[in-house]
């Protein structure tokens, strides 16, 4: 890449989520404003899940389809917490997160071991457990199978969050924080723990990584932020049921990260957008969008399947005086 | 428990249903190590098809019943096979070579545009299959209700898995699949032509897949898109009872199923009924992942 | 003083019996090799002491340590790394990647840390980066440090292996055929190396079919055939032993 495209490409990474932010302005004079920003919240809060789910499919590798389980896990702890106890909303949220995380470490721990196709599978059992325990009503706490209704809206420093610009800003800023956070993660030690238990999960454990105990901290780190999307899912829609945490959503979250590039924040965001957004604009095929993603996982696999943006190798700005000895790095 | 053997008879019909799915993934997983994921949406196809023949097209109008079923049964499962076939050669081969967990994705994919397909084709509600097929008959032995339908599908699952023992027991064929289940390598090196053996490997697993669909639909009355998934896990699940690749412990596998979950209905909880086979491939998983009948699974270290 | 005790260790895989009841023992600061015909079960001891595969029977000490029933992730804590039979880098990572993998079990940050980017987590990484590319320096492969692994010759990979070995910081470094693969320049310079990892104080054991570089290489040299250990010692006294003539050098020549 020459050096005038690269300076390009940098002024467009930071304009462009400016610009993004500033569209609520632009929109709330379009007739169908709010539908947008709505939509847009939505492909938020799936970028967020897909980031969360990133981190155990896309980093470590483990093809985990259960992530509606935890989400679920996290909308119905805030929705029994506001309901049940007058909780507001943004104080259920780091329970939401402790709860979903903790659903993660009992329920991954005895699978965590288990190959990849076993583990897809044992997940997919997780979801349809999770789903049938919530249409049972278990501990009288999930309503059944209408779900729980009427759960307030969140307020922050007692700025209600109610109308859809509000909720566009609350869900971006979250997506926006998590990819700060989860960047630094990734170029950490635990990061490339993960990269290596990835690649090679024996050499892996023989280069010292306590594979196990990594594997499920992903598990819970991916579970946790899943759970308080799950929080403000609960808030944003006021109601929730078991079929919003159906098989077809952790499909959804499963498609967006492998679609994108696993392991690549900014191809889960474009992934996002793609398998959220574009399938709005072609309303008249909504029946048609769960087909294209099927033929668009199976084509990926053949033609590209490392995905739309996959990782870039991992680069480092060496301490001195290695850096002048042996410049070709970048900056980290 | 005065109904045990009503229940029994129930569980050993529902567990013959999954053990002819369950022998479609064991028999897959045994040649190409592939759960194949879409093998759920091509049971689902059998019921559809049948939907077409017995309902749409009204045979058993034309025919009678015997003839019109028996028909149906050959037409469903030629078909399935031919787009059990069609499945291999667009989502699987051009993957052999490539990441195992790349075909993983790519099944998965092939199961979602598949189940889509089908809802796009016949819609998303319930299709109902006529009911005056079969006479519905009952015996009474003994105080205990056996109805005719359940007994037709139960004999005709079992003669089907017969005729397939037989099939891979006694001809030279079923020896080359057994032989490239144990070891690809070695069957290649050994004269075995793998590409055959899994072109034929699916062929016979979604005409089973597709006959199990096809029966779902006379004996139960009604079919729907996304019924391959629940059908798909509970028969996955059967296959890992049995040992996955392990084709007697598919079909053994496939009965347990059935008995523990009808008699977990009856003497448990109807509203968690579902739940007991995807606790039990859990639990087998995590305990005894090689299976009730202790098939070598060869880890790769 | 002896930094490595095995007390009749024996492992059967299936009906095979791979290592039969065998105790040997390493000097500390020694280069040791263990030799024997193919299938004599010299892997399985190196995977028997890494830990990547359990004994049936026996024990296994590193310096005051009970090894026996450890992860091998534990092990390498405790001071052993290894190199593999066939190159086990991670392909697709960096060579500089390559060699932190080694650093980890020397380095404290967690997650919370890595998560908020604490500084002492911004400390850390800075000194492994230096400590990487010490390693790096030292197997002769600094430059290439931005290359992706698998890109790399044969002969790289396998210093590539030894560097990320050696950033565990082992006290015991076992090298599982170095020299495989390898021609003659750059066994010879191989046997340099070896040399200077001996100078850092480290244990070296190593498993060779390269009867030369055995030879000229090691102190200590142990025999095994069909699991069991027929014969130990100095280079000279093993060539003499009939045994081992027998059972391996003979066998060799046809």
């Amino acid at each position: 890449m020459t050096k005038k495209r690269k300076r390009l490409f940098r002024t467009l990474e930071i304009l462009g989520p400016v610009l993004f932010f500033c569209l609520p302005f632009f929109l709330e004079e379009v007739d169908r404003g709010p539908y947008i920003l709505d939509l847009l919240s939505m492909v938020g809060l799936y970028a967020l899940l897909s980031l969360s789910l990133n981190v155990i499919l896309g980093h470590a590798g483990m093809f985990h389809m259960g992530h509606a389980a935890f989400f679920a896990m996290g909308a119905y702890t805030t929705a029994n917490l506001n309901l049940t106890y007058g909780w507001s909303i943004m104080a259920t949220l780091p329970v939401a997160a402790l709860t979903s995380g903790l659903m993660a470490l009992v329920v991954a721990w005895p699978v965590i071991h288990l190959r990849g196709d076993y583990l897809l599978i044992v997940t997919i059992g997780i979801v349809e457990i999770v789903k049938i325990a919530l249409t049972n009503d278990i501990f009288g706490l999930t309503g059944g199978p209408n779900g729980l209704i009427s759960i307030a809206r969140p307020s922050i420093f007692g700025f209600g969050i109610t109308r859809p610009q509000h909720f566009f800003y609350l869900i971006w800023v979250m997506v926006g924080l998590t990819m700060i956070l989860f960047y630094w993660l990734e170029n950490s030690r635990f990061g490339r723990a993960l990269k290596y238990i990835k690649e090679d999960t024996v050499a892996a454990e023989g280069m010292g990584i306590n594979t196990t105990a990594y594997k499920l901290m992903a598990f819970i780190i991916g579970a946790a932020w899943a759970g308080m999307a799950g929080t403000i899912f609960a808030s944003k829609m006021r109601t929730i049921s078991p079929e919003s945490f159906s098989f077809g959503e952790s499909v959804t979250m499963f498609t967006i990260v492998i679609l994108g590039g696993s392991g690549n924040q900014k191809g889960v965001i474009l992934g996002s957008f793609l398998v959220m957004g574009l399938p709005e604009l072609f309303r008249n095929f909504e029946d048609m969008r769960l087909l294209a993603f099927g033929a668009a996982l199976v084509a990926m696999m053949i033609f590209r399947p490392q995905g739309l943006c996959p990782p870039k190798p991992s680069r480092y700005r060496l301490p001195s005086p290695y850096d002048s000895k042996y410049p070709g790095g970048g900056h980290c | 428990m005065a109904h045990l053997v009503e229940q029994l008879i129930y569980g050993l019909t529902v567990g013959s249903i999954y053990a002819l799915i369950a022998l479609g993934y064991t028999m897959v997983y045994g040649v190409m190590k592939l759960i194949n994921f879409a093998h759920g949406e091509l049971f689902t196809l059998g019921a559809y098809f049948g939907f077409v023949f017995l309902v749409t097209l009204n045979w058993g109008g034309f025919f009678g019943p015997a003839i019109a079923i028996g028909l149906t049964v050959i037409l469903v499962s030629g078909l399935v096979a031919m787009a059990g076939h069609l499945l291999e050669r667009v989502a699987y081969r051009p993957l052999r070579h490539s990441d195992r967990l790349a075909a993983v994705v790519s099944a998965l994919g092939a199961s979602i545009f598949l189940q889509n397909v089908i809802m796009v084709v016949w819609g998303s509600r319930y299709r109902a299959f006529n009911a005056s097929l079969l006479p519905t008959v009952v015996w009474q032995v003994g105080g205990q209700n056996i109805p005719l339908i359940r007994l037709f599908v139960f004999l005709v699952a079992v003669a089907v898995m017969l005729g397939l023992y037989l099939f891979i027991n006694r001809t030279r064929l079923g020896l080359a699949i057994r032989a490239a289940a144990i070891d690809q390598g070695a069957a290649k090196l050994m004269g075995v032509d793998v590409s055959r053996v899994i072109a034929v490997v699916f062929i016979i697993g979604p005409a089973l897949g597709g006959l199990a669909g096809l029966l779902v639909g006379i004996y139960y009355g009604q079919i729907n898109f996304n019924m391959g998934q629940i059908y798909g896990l509970k028969a996955f699940t059967a296959a890992v009872i049995g040992g996955i690749g392990n084709i007697p412990g598919a079909m053994i596998g496939g009965l347990v199923l059935g008995l523990l979950e009808t008699l977990g209905d009856a003497y448990i909880s109807g509203a968690w009924k579902d739940a007991i086979a995807f606790v039990a491939l859990i639990l087998i998983l995590v305990f005894r992942p090689t299976g009730i009948l202790r098939e070598r699974v060869a880890e790769k270290l | 003083m002896l930094i490595l005790t095995l007390s009749s260790v024996t492992k059967t895989f299936g009906g095979l019996v791979a290592v039969a009841g065998v105790s040997l023992a390493a000097e500390r600061g020694q280069i040791v090799g263990l030799i024997g015909p193919n299938g004599a079960g010299k892997t399985t001891v190196f995977n028997l002491i890494t830990g990547s595969v359990k004994p049936d029977d026996g024990h296994i000490f590193f310096a005051g340590h009970a090894l026996t029933g450890l992860r091998p992730h534990r092990i390498v804590s405790l001071g052993i790394a290894r190199t593999f039979q066939t190159i086990r880098l991670f392909p697709k990572l960096t060579v500089l990647d390559n060699v932190l993998s080694g650093c980890h079990c020397r380095l404290s940050s967690g997650v919370v840390a890595s998560l908020l980017r604490l500084p002492s987590q911004r400390q850390e990484e800075k000194l492994v980066l230096k400590r990487a590319m010490e390693e790096l320096e030292f197997v002769g492969l600094a430059e290439a440090w931005t290359s992706q692994a698998g890109s790399l010759a044969y002969g790289d990979q396998r210093r590539l292996e030894i560097a990320r070995a050696l950033a565990a910081e082992p006290k015991l470094l076992m090298l599982d055929e170095p020299a495989g693969g390898m021609n003659e320049q750059e066994t010879h310079n191989l046997m340099k190396l070896i040399g200077r990892i001996k100078d850092r104080d480290i244990t070296v054991m190593l498993i060779e079919h390269d009867m030369g570089f055995v030879m000229q290489v090691c102190q200590k040299i142990m025999v095994m055939e069909n699991g069991s250990l027929i014969a130990q010692g100095t280079p000279l006294e093993v060539q003499s032993d009939p045994r081992v003539v027998e059972a391996y050098l003979g066998q060799d020549e046809d």
